[in-house]
Protein backbone atom coordinates (compact mmCIF):
# COMPACT_ATOMS: atom_id res chain seq x y z
CA UNK A 1 0.00 0.00 0.00
CA UNK A 2 2.97 2.37 -0.31
CA UNK A 3 2.75 4.86 -2.82
CA UNK A 4 4.73 7.91 -4.42
CA UNK A 5 2.55 10.40 -2.60
CA UNK A 6 2.18 8.57 0.41
CA UNK A 7 4.22 9.39 3.98
CA UNK A 8 2.92 12.24 4.90
CA UNK A 9 -0.50 13.02 6.95
CA UNK A 10 -3.31 12.63 4.36
CA UNK A 11 -4.47 15.81 3.18
CA UNK A 12 -8.29 16.39 2.80
CA UNK A 13 -8.40 17.91 -0.79
CA UNK A 14 -11.38 20.08 -1.83
CA UNK A 15 -14.24 18.81 -3.78
CA UNK A 16 -14.17 21.78 -6.85
CA UNK A 17 -17.67 23.42 -6.28
CA UNK A 18 -20.38 22.60 -8.85
CA UNK A 19 -21.17 24.57 -11.97
CA UNK A 20 -24.19 26.58 -11.07
CA UNK A 21 -25.62 27.10 -14.30
CA UNK A 22 -24.73 23.42 -15.18
CA UNK A 23 -27.36 22.67 -12.41
CA UNK A 24 -29.95 25.19 -13.45
CA UNK A 25 -29.84 24.14 -16.95
CA UNK A 26 -30.09 19.93 -15.95
CA UNK A 27 -33.44 21.73 -13.69
CA UNK A 28 -34.20 23.39 -17.11
CA UNK A 29 -34.36 20.59 -19.32
CA UNK A 30 -36.46 18.38 -16.65
CA UNK A 31 -38.81 21.28 -16.29
CA UNK A 32 -39.59 21.63 -19.78
CA UNK A 33 -39.86 17.55 -20.35
CA UNK A 34 -42.07 17.39 -17.40
CA UNK A 35 -43.80 20.59 -19.13
CA UNK A 36 -44.50 18.50 -22.61
CA UNK A 37 -45.86 15.52 -20.70
CA UNK A 38 -48.57 17.71 -19.05
CA UNK A 39 -49.57 19.55 -21.51
CA UNK A 40 -50.49 16.68 -23.49
CA UNK A 41 -51.70 14.72 -21.67
CA UNK A 42 -55.74 15.36 -22.36
CA UNK A 43 -55.23 15.47 -25.83
CA UNK A 44 -53.83 11.92 -25.91
CA UNK A 45 -57.20 11.26 -23.38
CA UNK A 46 -54.22 9.70 -21.43
CA UNK A 47 -57.10 9.42 -18.26
CA UNK A 48 -58.50 6.66 -19.75
CA UNK A 49 -55.86 4.42 -18.78
CA UNK A 50 -57.92 3.05 -15.83
CA UNK A 51 -59.64 1.33 -18.77
CA UNK A 52 -56.73 -0.91 -18.84
CA UNK A 53 -57.95 -2.16 -15.38
CA UNK A 54 -61.79 -1.76 -14.96
CA UNK A 55 -62.51 -3.39 -18.84
CA UNK A 56 -59.53 -6.09 -18.31
CA UNK A 57 -62.27 -8.66 -18.64
CA UNK A 58 -63.34 -7.00 -22.26
CA UNK A 59 -59.73 -7.58 -23.12
CA UNK A 60 -59.25 -11.16 -21.75
CA UNK A 61 -62.09 -11.52 -23.21
CA UNK A 62 -60.81 -10.53 -27.03
CA UNK A 63 -57.58 -11.82 -26.37
CA UNK A 64 -58.55 -15.32 -25.38
CA UNK A 65 -59.91 -15.66 -29.13
CA UNK A 66 -56.63 -15.63 -30.20
CA UNK A 67 -55.50 -18.43 -27.78
CA UNK A 68 -56.83 -21.14 -30.09
CA UNK A 69 -55.04 -20.41 -33.33
CA UNK A 70 -56.34 -22.38 -36.78
CA UNK A 71 -53.27 -23.60 -38.63
CA UNK A 72 -55.71 -25.44 -41.46
CA UNK A 73 -54.37 -22.12 -43.95
CA UNK A 74 -50.81 -22.31 -42.53
CA UNK A 75 -49.24 -22.76 -46.23
CA UNK A 76 -50.80 -20.05 -47.66
CA UNK A 77 -50.16 -17.43 -44.49
CA UNK A 78 -46.46 -18.41 -44.98
CA UNK A 79 -46.47 -18.02 -49.07
CA UNK A 80 -47.90 -14.43 -48.46
CA UNK A 81 -45.36 -13.60 -45.71
CA UNK A 82 -42.85 -14.40 -48.43
CA UNK A 83 -44.16 -12.26 -50.42
CA UNK A 84 -44.17 -9.21 -47.89
CA UNK A 85 -40.38 -10.80 -47.35
CA UNK A 86 -39.93 -10.43 -51.21
CA UNK A 87 -41.16 -7.07 -51.08
CA UNK A 88 -39.00 -5.48 -48.39
CA UNK A 89 -36.08 -6.92 -50.25
CA UNK A 90 -36.94 -4.88 -53.81
CA UNK A 91 -37.78 -1.85 -51.43
CA UNK A 92 -34.73 -1.79 -49.48
CA UNK A 93 -32.84 -2.81 -52.66
CA UNK A 94 -33.90 -0.09 -54.76
CA UNK A 95 -34.09 2.66 -51.66
CA UNK A 96 -30.26 1.43 -51.25
CA UNK A 97 -29.12 2.18 -54.87
CA UNK A 98 -30.96 5.49 -54.59
CA UNK A 99 -29.61 6.81 -51.36
CA UNK A 100 -26.02 6.60 -52.19
CA UNK A 101 -25.97 9.10 -54.73
CA UNK A 102 -28.72 11.27 -52.80
CA UNK A 103 -26.56 10.29 -49.62
CA UNK A 104 -23.22 12.12 -50.91
CA UNK A 105 -25.42 14.57 -52.50
CA UNK A 106 -26.63 15.47 -48.51
CA UNK A 107 -23.51 15.26 -47.19
CA UNK A 108 -22.04 19.25 -46.03
CA UNK A 109 -18.04 17.96 -46.69
CA UNK A 110 -18.68 16.50 -50.21
CA UNK A 111 -20.98 19.15 -51.63
CA UNK A 112 -21.50 22.73 -51.21
CA UNK A 113 -24.52 24.72 -49.71
CA UNK A 114 -26.38 25.14 -52.35
CA UNK A 115 -26.50 21.16 -53.23
CA UNK A 116 -26.84 19.80 -49.75
CA UNK A 117 -29.64 21.71 -48.83
CA UNK A 118 -32.32 21.34 -51.34
CA UNK A 119 -31.54 17.71 -51.73
CA UNK A 120 -31.82 17.23 -47.70
CA UNK A 121 -35.05 19.18 -48.15
CA UNK A 122 -36.38 16.24 -50.48
CA UNK A 123 -35.20 13.55 -48.48
CA UNK A 124 -36.75 14.68 -45.53
CA UNK A 125 -40.25 15.33 -47.47
CA UNK A 126 -39.22 11.66 -48.54
CA UNK A 127 -38.77 10.86 -44.48
CA UNK A 128 -41.88 12.41 -43.28
CA UNK A 129 -44.58 10.91 -45.35
CA UNK A 130 -45.35 7.68 -43.66
CA UNK A 131 -44.69 4.01 -46.23
CA UNK A 132 -48.65 4.08 -45.84
CA UNK A 133 -49.39 7.14 -47.54
CA UNK A 134 -47.28 6.50 -50.38
CA UNK A 135 -48.95 3.22 -50.44
CA UNK A 136 -52.01 4.69 -50.92
CA UNK A 137 -50.69 7.07 -53.20
CA UNK A 138 -49.36 3.96 -55.18
CA UNK A 139 -52.19 2.24 -55.32
CA UNK A 140 -53.97 4.48 -57.00
CA UNK A 141 -50.87 5.34 -59.69
CA UNK A 142 -49.87 1.40 -60.24
CA UNK A 143 -52.88 -0.52 -58.94
CA UNK A 144 -53.26 -2.73 -56.06
CA UNK A 145 -51.29 -5.38 -55.12
CA UNK A 146 -47.48 -5.83 -53.93
CA UNK A 147 -45.88 -3.11 -56.56
CA UNK A 148 -47.10 -0.43 -54.35
CA UNK A 149 -45.80 -1.81 -51.77
CA UNK A 150 -42.44 -2.13 -53.30
CA UNK A 151 -42.75 2.04 -53.92
CA UNK A 152 -43.73 2.94 -50.78
CA UNK A 153 -41.08 1.06 -49.21
CA UNK A 154 -38.48 2.37 -51.97
CA UNK A 155 -39.47 6.08 -51.16
CA UNK A 156 -39.39 6.32 -47.96
CA UNK A 157 -36.72 4.33 -47.72
CA UNK A 158 -34.81 6.40 -49.43
CA UNK A 159 -35.03 9.26 -47.22
CA UNK A 160 -34.20 7.25 -44.41
CA UNK A 161 -30.81 5.95 -46.14
CA UNK A 162 -30.02 9.22 -47.36
CA UNK A 163 -29.88 10.63 -43.87
CA UNK A 164 -27.96 7.88 -42.37
CA UNK A 165 -25.78 7.33 -45.22
CA UNK A 166 -25.39 11.24 -45.26
CA UNK A 167 -24.26 11.26 -41.69
CA UNK A 168 -21.64 8.38 -42.10
CA UNK A 169 -19.83 10.32 -44.96
CA UNK A 170 -19.81 13.68 -42.83
CA UNK A 171 -18.59 11.31 -40.45
CA UNK A 172 -15.13 9.96 -42.40
CA UNK A 173 -11.63 10.62 -41.82
CA UNK A 174 -10.88 13.40 -44.45
CA UNK A 175 -6.75 12.37 -44.71
CA UNK A 176 -7.30 9.60 -47.31
CA UNK A 177 -9.31 11.50 -49.08
CA UNK A 178 -6.81 14.09 -49.40
CA UNK A 179 -4.15 11.28 -50.14
CA UNK A 180 -6.29 10.70 -53.27
CA UNK A 181 -6.76 14.25 -54.13
CA UNK A 182 -3.19 14.81 -54.31
CA UNK A 183 -2.79 11.81 -56.60
CA UNK A 184 -4.71 14.10 -59.55
CA UNK A 185 -7.78 12.04 -59.13
CA UNK A 186 -11.03 13.26 -59.68
CA UNK A 187 -14.06 14.16 -57.19
CA UNK A 188 -15.95 10.98 -58.46
CA UNK A 189 -12.49 8.92 -58.21
CA UNK A 190 -12.19 10.77 -54.02
CA UNK A 191 -15.59 9.59 -53.54
CA UNK A 192 -15.09 6.16 -55.11
CA UNK A 193 -12.02 5.26 -53.30
CA UNK A 194 -11.24 7.13 -50.58
CA UNK A 195 -15.46 7.98 -48.77
CA UNK A 196 -16.87 4.68 -50.13
CA UNK A 197 -14.69 2.25 -48.34
CA UNK A 198 -14.80 4.43 -45.11
CA UNK A 199 -18.57 4.04 -45.00
CA UNK A 200 -19.35 0.58 -46.36
CA UNK A 201 -19.64 -1.66 -43.37
CA UNK A 202 -21.84 0.98 -41.70
CA UNK A 203 -23.92 1.63 -44.72
CA UNK A 204 -24.35 -2.46 -44.88
CA UNK A 205 -25.09 -2.36 -41.53
CA UNK A 206 -28.07 0.49 -41.51
CA UNK A 207 -29.35 -1.31 -44.93
CA UNK A 208 -29.71 -4.98 -43.09
CA UNK A 209 -31.32 -3.38 -40.35
CA UNK A 210 -33.82 -1.15 -42.53
CA UNK A 211 -34.67 -4.46 -44.27
CA UNK A 212 -35.95 -5.52 -40.83
CA UNK A 213 -38.07 -2.85 -40.45
CA UNK A 214 -39.11 -2.91 -44.09
CA UNK A 215 -40.06 -6.26 -43.32
CA UNK A 216 -42.36 -4.91 -40.56
CA UNK A 217 -43.33 -2.07 -42.19
CA UNK A 218 -44.08 -4.21 -45.11
CA UNK A 219 -46.76 -6.44 -43.11
CA UNK A 220 -48.89 -3.19 -42.51
CA UNK A 221 -48.66 -1.91 -46.24
CA UNK A 222 -51.60 -4.25 -47.07
CA UNK A 223 -53.88 -2.13 -44.82
CA UNK A 224 -54.29 -0.45 -47.82
CA UNK A 225 -54.08 -3.24 -50.21
CA UNK A 226 -50.42 -3.39 -50.99
CA UNK A 227 -50.16 -7.29 -50.73
CA UNK A 228 -48.81 -9.84 -48.67
CA UNK A 229 -49.67 -10.65 -45.40
CA UNK A 230 -50.93 -7.72 -44.17
CA UNK A 231 -53.66 -7.87 -46.67
CA UNK A 232 -54.64 -11.08 -45.27
CA UNK A 233 -54.42 -10.29 -41.89
CA UNK A 234 -56.33 -7.02 -41.73
CA UNK A 235 -59.27 -9.31 -43.44
CA UNK A 236 -59.15 -11.98 -41.22
CA UNK A 237 -58.81 -9.41 -38.43
CA UNK A 238 -61.89 -7.18 -39.65
CA UNK A 239 -64.30 -10.29 -40.40
CA UNK A 240 -63.41 -11.22 -36.32
CA UNK A 241 -61.81 -14.66 -37.33
CA UNK A 242 -59.47 -14.74 -33.94
CA UNK A 243 -58.03 -18.06 -34.93
CA UNK A 244 -56.76 -17.47 -38.18
CA UNK A 245 -55.50 -13.94 -36.79
CA UNK A 246 -53.60 -15.60 -34.25
CA UNK A 247 -51.35 -17.80 -36.76
CA UNK A 248 -50.70 -15.02 -38.97
CA UNK A 249 -49.42 -12.92 -36.06
CA UNK A 250 -47.49 -16.16 -35.26
CA UNK A 251 -46.16 -16.03 -38.82
CA UNK A 252 -45.27 -12.51 -38.85
CA UNK A 253 -43.43 -12.66 -35.30
CA UNK A 254 -41.49 -15.48 -36.24
CA UNK A 255 -40.43 -14.68 -39.47
CA UNK A 256 -39.60 -11.14 -38.08
CA UNK A 257 -37.57 -12.55 -35.47
CA UNK A 258 -35.84 -15.10 -38.25
CA UNK A 259 -34.60 -11.78 -39.83
CA UNK A 260 -33.62 -10.11 -37.16
CA UNK A 261 -31.04 -12.47 -36.06
CA UNK A 262 -29.58 -13.49 -39.73
CA UNK A 263 -29.29 -9.97 -40.28
CA UNK A 264 -27.69 -9.53 -36.67
CA UNK A 265 -25.28 -12.05 -37.80
CA UNK A 266 -24.57 -10.82 -41.05
CA UNK A 267 -23.93 -6.65 -39.53
CA UNK A 268 -20.93 -8.98 -37.34
CA UNK A 269 -19.35 -9.94 -40.65
CA UNK A 270 -19.17 -6.61 -42.26
CA UNK A 271 -18.30 -4.10 -38.95
CA UNK B 1 15.74 23.47 -64.60
CA UNK B 2 13.41 24.88 -61.83
CA UNK B 3 11.15 22.69 -59.89
CA UNK B 4 9.28 25.04 -57.76
CA UNK B 5 8.93 28.85 -57.32
CA UNK B 6 7.32 30.53 -55.08
CA UNK B 7 7.21 34.09 -54.89
CA UNK B 8 5.45 36.26 -52.05
CA UNK B 9 3.35 33.83 -50.94
CA UNK B 10 1.46 34.41 -47.67
CA UNK B 11 -1.35 32.64 -45.91
CA UNK B 12 -3.31 33.42 -42.74
CA UNK B 13 -5.78 31.04 -40.67
CA UNK B 14 -8.10 33.48 -39.33
CA UNK B 15 -5.83 35.78 -37.48
CA UNK B 16 -2.84 33.70 -37.42
CA UNK B 17 -0.07 34.55 -40.14
CA UNK B 18 0.81 31.13 -40.80
CA UNK B 19 2.96 32.30 -43.94
CA UNK B 20 4.53 35.59 -44.43
CA UNK B 21 5.65 36.62 -47.70
CA UNK B 22 7.98 33.41 -48.61
CA UNK B 23 9.93 33.28 -52.18
CA UNK B 24 11.93 30.38 -52.51
CA UNK B 25 13.32 28.37 -55.75
CA UNK B 26 14.00 24.67 -55.67
CA UNK B 27 16.05 23.33 -58.26
CA UNK B 28 14.97 19.79 -60.45
CA UNK B 29 16.91 17.03 -58.18
CA UNK B 30 17.71 18.98 -55.21
CA UNK B 31 16.60 17.26 -51.91
CA UNK B 32 15.57 19.73 -49.60
CA UNK B 33 14.64 19.68 -45.88
CA UNK B 34 12.24 22.41 -44.33
CA UNK B 35 13.02 22.75 -40.59
CA UNK B 36 11.10 24.12 -38.15
CA UNK B 37 9.40 23.95 -34.97
CA UNK B 38 5.80 22.44 -34.46
CA UNK B 39 3.38 25.74 -35.76
CA UNK B 40 6.29 27.11 -37.30
CA UNK B 41 4.60 26.42 -41.01
CA UNK B 42 6.07 23.86 -42.97
CA UNK B 43 3.79 21.69 -43.37
CA UNK B 44 1.17 24.29 -44.31
CA UNK B 45 4.15 25.64 -46.83
CA UNK B 46 3.96 21.67 -47.91
CA UNK B 47 -0.01 21.44 -48.47
CA UNK B 48 0.33 24.63 -50.74
CA UNK B 49 2.71 23.37 -53.30
CA UNK B 50 1.26 20.05 -53.19
CA UNK B 51 -1.85 22.33 -54.43
CA UNK B 52 -3.69 21.51 -50.94
CA UNK B 53 -4.31 24.57 -49.89
CA UNK B 54 -4.52 28.22 -51.81
CA UNK B 55 -2.77 30.91 -50.19
CA UNK B 56 -4.65 33.66 -48.97
CA UNK B 57 -4.29 37.27 -49.53
CA UNK B 58 -3.68 39.33 -53.32
CA UNK B 59 0.06 37.85 -53.28
CA UNK B 60 1.60 35.37 -54.02
CA UNK B 61 2.15 32.89 -56.76
CA UNK B 62 3.79 29.39 -56.98
CA UNK B 63 4.67 27.34 -60.05
CA UNK B 64 5.55 24.02 -60.40
CA UNK B 65 8.10 23.00 -63.21
CA UNK B 66 7.71 26.61 -64.16
CA UNK B 67 3.39 25.67 -64.86
CA UNK B 68 1.47 27.48 -62.17
CA UNK B 69 -0.15 26.06 -59.60
CA UNK B 70 -1.68 28.88 -58.06
CA UNK B 71 -1.34 32.64 -57.94
CA UNK B 72 -2.99 35.15 -55.69
CA UNK B 73 -5.35 32.81 -53.35
CA UNK B 74 -6.50 30.88 -56.47
CA UNK B 75 -6.03 27.54 -57.28
CA UNK B 76 -4.69 27.04 -61.13
CA UNK B 77 -7.41 25.21 -63.61
CA UNK B 78 -4.64 23.21 -64.08
CA UNK B 79 -4.22 22.34 -60.84
CA UNK B 80 -5.44 19.05 -61.02
CA UNK B 81 -2.97 17.59 -63.88
CA UNK B 82 -0.16 19.27 -62.27
CA UNK B 83 -1.03 17.59 -58.77
CA UNK B 84 -0.34 14.22 -60.68
CA UNK B 85 2.90 15.23 -61.65
CA UNK B 86 3.90 15.98 -57.61
CA UNK B 87 4.10 12.83 -55.01
CA UNK B 88 3.09 13.67 -51.88
CA UNK B 89 3.38 12.04 -48.51
CA UNK B 90 1.55 12.85 -45.54
CA UNK B 91 2.57 12.52 -41.71
CA UNK B 92 -0.63 10.47 -41.29
CA UNK B 93 -0.01 8.38 -44.40
CA UNK B 94 -3.06 9.05 -45.55
CA UNK B 95 -4.06 5.75 -46.99
CA UNK B 96 -7.69 3.90 -47.02
CA UNK B 97 -7.36 1.55 -44.40
CA UNK B 98 -9.80 -0.40 -45.32
CA UNK B 99 -8.58 -1.09 -48.92
CA UNK B 100 -5.63 -3.77 -49.79
CA UNK B 101 -2.52 -1.82 -50.22
CA UNK B 102 -2.14 -2.59 -53.55
CA UNK B 103 -5.33 -0.94 -54.44
CA UNK B 104 -4.07 1.98 -52.18
CA UNK B 105 -0.94 1.54 -54.54
CA UNK B 106 -2.70 1.60 -57.90
CA UNK B 107 -5.06 4.82 -56.86
CA UNK B 108 -1.30 6.77 -57.69
CA UNK B 109 -2.38 5.96 -61.09
CA UNK B 110 -5.75 7.64 -61.09
CA UNK B 111 -4.50 10.87 -62.35
CA UNK B 112 -2.56 9.25 -65.43
CA UNK B 113 -5.14 6.75 -66.80
CA UNK B 114 -8.72 7.66 -68.53
CA UNK B 115 -11.23 8.96 -65.52
CA UNK B 116 -14.10 6.26 -66.92
CA UNK B 117 -11.30 3.58 -66.34
CA UNK B 118 -9.76 4.70 -63.03
CA UNK B 119 -13.69 5.39 -61.78
CA UNK B 120 -14.60 1.46 -62.02
CA UNK B 121 -10.72 0.68 -60.75
CA UNK B 122 -10.10 -1.44 -63.94
CA UNK B 123 -6.33 -1.64 -63.78
CA UNK B 124 -4.50 -2.92 -66.27
CA UNK B 125 -2.28 -5.74 -66.07
CA UNK B 126 1.00 -3.76 -65.81
CA UNK B 127 0.00 -0.81 -63.59
CA UNK B 128 -0.40 -3.79 -61.41
CA UNK B 129 2.85 -4.81 -62.41
CA UNK B 130 4.22 -1.49 -61.95
CA UNK B 131 2.59 -1.06 -58.76
CA UNK B 132 4.13 -4.52 -57.15
CA UNK B 133 7.57 -3.32 -58.56
CA UNK B 134 6.73 0.13 -56.62
CA UNK B 135 6.11 -2.25 -53.37
CA UNK B 136 8.99 -4.45 -54.11
CA UNK B 137 11.59 -1.06 -53.93
CA UNK B 138 10.25 -0.16 -50.58
CA UNK B 139 10.30 -3.67 -49.61
CA UNK B 140 6.68 -4.59 -48.89
CA UNK B 141 5.44 -6.37 -51.89
CA UNK B 142 4.36 -9.02 -49.72
CA UNK B 143 1.66 -7.14 -47.89
CA UNK B 144 0.29 -5.92 -51.50
CA UNK B 145 -2.84 -8.40 -50.81
CA UNK B 146 -3.23 -7.09 -47.26
CA UNK B 147 -5.84 -3.96 -45.94
CA UNK B 148 -3.82 -1.11 -44.92
CA UNK B 149 -5.36 -1.20 -41.37
CA UNK B 150 -2.79 -4.24 -40.83
CA UNK B 151 0.34 -2.73 -41.88
CA UNK B 152 2.41 -1.12 -39.26
CA UNK B 153 3.28 2.99 -39.22
CA UNK B 154 6.61 2.40 -41.20
CA UNK B 155 5.33 0.59 -43.70
CA UNK B 156 1.55 2.17 -43.95
CA UNK B 157 4.65 4.96 -44.61
CA UNK B 158 6.28 3.06 -47.21
CA UNK B 159 3.06 2.04 -49.08
CA UNK B 160 2.09 5.55 -48.67
CA UNK B 161 5.28 6.35 -50.72
CA UNK B 162 5.25 3.34 -53.25
CA UNK B 163 1.23 5.08 -53.99
CA UNK B 164 3.39 8.42 -54.85
CA UNK B 165 6.34 6.13 -56.80
CA UNK B 166 3.49 4.95 -59.42
CA UNK B 167 2.44 8.36 -59.98
CA UNK B 168 5.96 8.63 -62.00
CA UNK B 169 5.99 12.36 -60.10
CA UNK B 170 9.23 14.34 -60.82
CA UNK B 171 8.65 15.95 -57.69
CA UNK B 172 7.87 14.45 -54.14
CA UNK B 173 6.78 16.30 -51.30
CA UNK B 174 6.45 14.64 -48.01
CA UNK B 175 4.85 16.71 -45.28
CA UNK B 176 6.24 15.13 -41.98
CA UNK B 177 6.98 11.80 -43.03
CA UNK B 178 8.35 10.19 -39.51
CA UNK B 179 6.68 12.31 -37.28
CA UNK B 180 4.70 9.37 -35.91
CA UNK B 181 7.73 6.26 -36.82
CA UNK B 182 9.77 4.85 -34.58
CA UNK B 183 13.26 5.78 -34.97
CA UNK B 184 14.08 2.80 -37.20
CA UNK B 185 11.10 3.14 -39.89
CA UNK B 186 12.22 6.59 -39.66
CA UNK B 187 15.35 6.06 -41.18
CA UNK B 188 14.43 3.70 -43.47
CA UNK B 189 11.65 5.95 -44.47
CA UNK B 190 14.65 8.94 -45.25
CA UNK B 191 16.24 6.01 -47.08
CA UNK B 192 13.83 5.67 -49.66
CA UNK B 193 13.47 9.26 -50.20
CA UNK B 194 17.11 9.95 -50.57
CA UNK B 195 17.21 6.67 -52.63
CA UNK B 196 14.77 8.52 -54.78
CA UNK B 197 16.96 11.44 -55.18
CA UNK B 198 19.77 9.94 -55.80
CA UNK B 199 18.68 7.17 -57.96
CA UNK B 200 15.75 8.77 -59.83
CA UNK B 201 16.44 12.03 -59.67
CA UNK B 202 13.66 13.26 -58.14
CA UNK B 203 13.55 16.26 -56.23
CA UNK B 204 12.21 15.33 -52.74
CA UNK B 205 10.99 18.48 -50.66
CA UNK B 206 10.33 16.77 -47.06
CA UNK B 207 9.25 18.84 -43.47
CA UNK B 208 11.20 17.16 -40.91
CA UNK B 209 11.20 18.36 -37.08
CA UNK B 210 14.49 17.43 -36.63
CA UNK B 211 17.49 18.66 -37.36
CA UNK B 212 19.57 15.65 -37.78
CA UNK B 213 18.01 13.86 -40.05
CA UNK B 214 18.01 17.01 -42.29
CA UNK B 215 21.83 17.13 -41.56
CA UNK B 216 22.02 13.32 -42.43
CA UNK B 217 19.89 13.03 -45.35
CA UNK B 218 19.11 17.20 -46.88
CA UNK B 219 22.12 18.88 -48.64
CA UNK B 220 19.83 21.94 -48.29
CA UNK B 221 17.60 23.19 -45.72
CA UNK B 222 15.22 25.60 -45.43
CA UNK B 223 14.47 26.59 -41.72
CA UNK B 224 11.20 28.46 -40.98
CA UNK B 225 9.81 30.33 -38.02
CA UNK B 226 6.44 31.56 -37.11
CA UNK B 227 5.93 31.28 -41.19
CA UNK B 228 8.77 33.33 -42.40
CA UNK B 229 11.92 31.81 -43.75
CA UNK B 230 14.97 32.76 -41.47
CA UNK B 231 17.62 30.26 -42.99
CA UNK B 232 18.16 28.81 -46.63
CA UNK B 233 21.58 27.05 -47.29
CA UNK B 234 23.26 23.96 -46.71
CA UNK B 235 22.14 22.02 -43.63
CA UNK B 236 25.33 21.28 -42.71
CA UNK B 237 25.94 24.86 -41.26
CA UNK B 238 22.48 24.38 -38.81
CA UNK B 239 24.85 23.37 -35.77
CA UNK B 240 23.21 23.21 -32.32
CA UNK B 241 24.79 27.16 -31.53
CA UNK B 242 23.47 28.21 -34.67
CA UNK B 243 19.79 26.70 -34.23
CA UNK B 244 19.63 28.24 -30.65
CA UNK B 245 20.53 31.18 -32.30
CA UNK B 246 17.38 31.02 -34.65
CA UNK B 247 14.87 29.42 -32.54
CA UNK B 248 15.88 30.26 -28.97
CA UNK B 249 14.27 28.07 -26.35
CA UNK B 250 12.23 26.43 -28.87
CA UNK B 251 15.46 24.48 -30.89
CA UNK B 252 15.56 21.94 -28.24
CA UNK B 253 12.51 20.92 -29.94
CA UNK B 254 14.14 20.19 -33.17
CA UNK B 255 17.34 18.65 -31.54
CA UNK B 256 17.37 14.63 -31.12
CA UNK B 257 19.43 14.25 -28.11
CA UNK B 258 20.43 10.71 -28.76
CA UNK B 259 20.77 10.86 -32.56
CA UNK B 260 24.65 12.01 -32.86
CA UNK B 261 25.05 13.63 -36.24
CA UNK B 262 28.13 10.98 -37.04
CA UNK B 263 26.33 7.79 -36.87
CA UNK B 264 28.69 5.27 -35.74
CA UNK B 265 27.51 1.86 -36.77
CA UNK B 266 26.37 -0.74 -33.86
CA UNK B 267 26.73 -4.05 -34.09
CA UNK B 268 24.02 -5.78 -34.42
CA UNK B 269 22.06 -8.60 -36.22
CA UNK B 270 20.42 -7.58 -39.48
CA UNK B 271 16.75 -5.93 -38.14
CA UNK B 272 14.19 -8.85 -39.41
CA UNK B 273 12.44 -6.97 -42.07
CA UNK B 274 10.90 -9.34 -44.18
CA UNK B 275 11.60 -9.21 -48.25
CA UNK B 276 13.45 -5.66 -47.56
CA UNK B 277 15.46 -4.33 -50.65
CA UNK B 278 18.88 -4.84 -49.68
CA UNK B 279 19.67 -1.90 -51.24
CA UNK B 280 17.66 0.62 -48.95
CA UNK B 281 19.21 -1.45 -45.56
CA UNK B 282 21.53 0.39 -43.87
CA UNK B 283 22.45 0.81 -40.26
Amino acid sequence: MTTQTSGQALEAVPIPPKDLSRSLFNFLVWGVLAAALAWSWAPAEMERFVYLFTDAGNMAEYASGFLKPNFRDLDYYISEMILTVQIAIWGTALAVVAAIPFGILSSNNMMPWYIYQPVRRLMDAFRAINEIVFAVLFVVAVGLGPFAGVMALFIHTTGIFAKLFSEAVEAIDPYPVEGIRATGATKLQEIIFGVIPQVLPLWISYALYRFESNVRSATVLGLVGAGGIGQVMFESIRGFYYAESATILIVVVVTVTLIDLISQQLRKLVI
Amino acid sequence: MVAITIDGLSKRFGRMRALTDISLEIQSGEMVALIGASGSGKSTLIRHMAGLECGGGTSGSIAIHGEEMQKDGKLSRNARVLRREIGVVFQQFNLVTRLPVLTNVLIGFLGQISQLRGTFGLFSAEEKQAAMRALARVGIADTARQRASTLSGGQKQRAAIARALVQGARLMLADEPIASLDPASSKRVLEILSGLNKEDGLTVVVALHQVEYARRYCPRAIALKDGQIVYDGPSSALDNTFLKELYGEASEELILPDAPVNDTPVKRPAVAIRSGAPALVTA
